[in-house]
């Protein structure tokens, strides 16, 4: 029976950055995908690297993880297309102003730059966006990347130092340090660690549901767009618990197509496309960015995030002593995935990590009994 | 009155003068000039000429993507190269 060091289970952004790390620190490192790497979750999102305040702990990791986005920038290929957009959130009316306001202030003290728009400076920044909106806080270190190609590029680089990938067969059973394939196949690792998205097979009490998301990408339209857009309202969809909701988000691509969402449902679990909910997200985009309705749709795909009750990922130990998790990041794991590493790595290996890695530990939430064989 | 057999065009900034009843794709082909730019900067032109395969957008009268192997020529149109 082969062994390793570490052996992750899915090579989604997260598994892929995980290895890379896991590399660096010099482990012996496996990496087990049971379909296309990036293929899944990754493959379907929207590539916004965005520091986001909706908790205190969400808002140290995305910032956290931004700063190593900056550091790899200069080492990532082209095909990963990163570019400092900015994100610029957008508020409606003088309540929604208010918001942008404390927003501005919750970043500063977290030492992240934004600039507050009036309505003028708004119209300035993007001529498409409809008259009579509020204003704006643009953050300017936010960015958009094209997530396949940097997982791609997280497993090549692991995979040139030293990690092997083990594709096409998933994962069956797993437990103290053994790792069963579907085709019988066992692995030997000292640490297992589960970065399988939103499919919790493994590890069926995993408190992780599905939430399904829709998004568009249209033609080519360079120039239409420079930032990407947020409406603010776009926090309390994303923290609606229960119903269905929709929400103005756009990004603009390096091809000069624009990337339109967002949608989110919890106990849908049909990948495919829902007309009632891409309708009503195309019409709230349509509602920001009237000239929208002349452009032309060229796809629209579903994915699905793995959301936990409170929000955050879980990153770190389990009770089983070889299994870790690095899973549960929702609408963040593209951003989150070079943090989330550094910080499952540094617990790996005693080191002390560079923010405070508590806010994430698996044992904050009951747990979880392992699919034994 | 007889039915005009020519119609003028402006492609890219310049006047052509076309058949009447040309299909705008046609038109770009006779004149030599692409209907679209590629993501990396190759031309390209009709392939299908039946409004499948989308390789003919080109910006019409200001309107951006329009499949011009499904358009007639019109008497003053404004064609341009997508990029
Ligand atoms: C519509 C939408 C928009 C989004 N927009 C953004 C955004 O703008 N910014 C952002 O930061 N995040 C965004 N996200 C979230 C982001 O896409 C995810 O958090 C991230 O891709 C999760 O990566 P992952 O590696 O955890 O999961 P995945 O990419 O799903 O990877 C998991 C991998 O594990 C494999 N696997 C599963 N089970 C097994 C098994 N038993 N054995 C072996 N392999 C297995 C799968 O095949 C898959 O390849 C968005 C998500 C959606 C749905
Ligand atoms: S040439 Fe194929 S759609 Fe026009």
């Amino acid at each position: 029976m082969r062994g390793f060091d570490v052996l992750i289970l899915g090579a989604g952004i997260v598994g892929c950055a995980c290895a890379l790390e896991c590399v660096r620190a010099g482990l012996r490192v496996g990496i087990v995908e049971r379909d296309v790497p990036g293929g899944a979750t990754t493959a379907a999102g929207m590539g916004h690297i965005v520091v986001m305040d909706d908790s205190p702990a969400q808002l140290a990791l995305t910032r956290y993880s931004r700063s190593l986005w900056q550091e790899l920038l200069p080492h990532l290929p082209v095909g990963v297309e990163y570019e400092r957009r900015g994100t610029v959130w957008v508020a409606a009316d003088d309540e929604e102003m208010g918001e942008v306001h404390a927003k501005r202030k919750t970043y500063a003290l977290a030492g992240v730059e934004s600039e507050v728009l009036d309505a003028r400076a708004l119209a300035a920044a993007e001529p498409n966006l409809r008259a009579g909106l509020a204003g704006g806080l643009l953050v300017l270190d936010d960015a958009v990347i094209y997530p396949p190609t940097a997982a791609a590029f997280f497993l090549h680089e692991a995979v040139r130092g030293g990690a092997v990938l083990l594709r096409g067969q998933g994962a069956d059973h797993i437990g103290k340090g053994i790792v069963t394939l579907r085709d019988g196949t066992t692995y030997a690792a000292d640490r297992i660690v589960v970065a399988t998205g939103a499919d919790i097979a493994l590890l069926p009490s995993l408190p992780i549901q599905k939430r399904k998301g829709h998004l568009l990408i249209t033609d080519r339209y360079p120039g239409f767009l420079h930032h990407q857009l947020v409406e603010l309202g776009y926090l309390k969809s994303a923290h609606q618990i229960s119903s269905d909701s929709v929400a103005f988000n756009i990004q603009p691509r390096l091809t000069g197509q624009l990337l339109i969402g967002s949608s989110r449902q919890y106990g849908n679990e049909n990948p495919g496309i829902d007309q009632r909910i891409l309708r009503s997200m195309l019409e709230r985009a349509r509602s920001y960015m009237p000239a929208l309705a002349g452009i032309s749709g060229i796809r629209a795909w579903t994915g699905f995030r793995a959301a936990t009750p409170d929000k955050l990922p879980l990153i770190g130990p389990t009770d089983d002593p070889t299994i870790f998790l690095a899973m549960g990041f929702e609408g963040l794991g593209i951003t989150n995935a070079p943090g989330a590493a550094r910080l499952l790595v540094d617990g790996l290996l005693g080191r002390v990590p560079g923010i405070d890695a508590t806010p994430f530990l698996p044992s904050r939430i009951a747990l979880m009994e392992t699919k034994h064989a | 009155m007889p039915e005009r057999s020519t119609i003028t065009i402006h492609v890219n900034g310049h006047t052509v003068v076309v058949p009447a009843g040309s299909v705008v794709s046609a038109a770009l082909l006779a004149v030599g000039e692409p209907c679209r730019m590629s993501v990396s900067g190759e031309p390209r032109t009709a392939f299908c000429g039946m409004g499948i395969c989308f390789e003919c957008r080109a910006v019409i009268d200001g309107v951006a993507h329009q499949r011009t192997c499904q358009m007639l020529c019109h008497e003053g149109m404004s064609v341009e190269t997508q990029r």
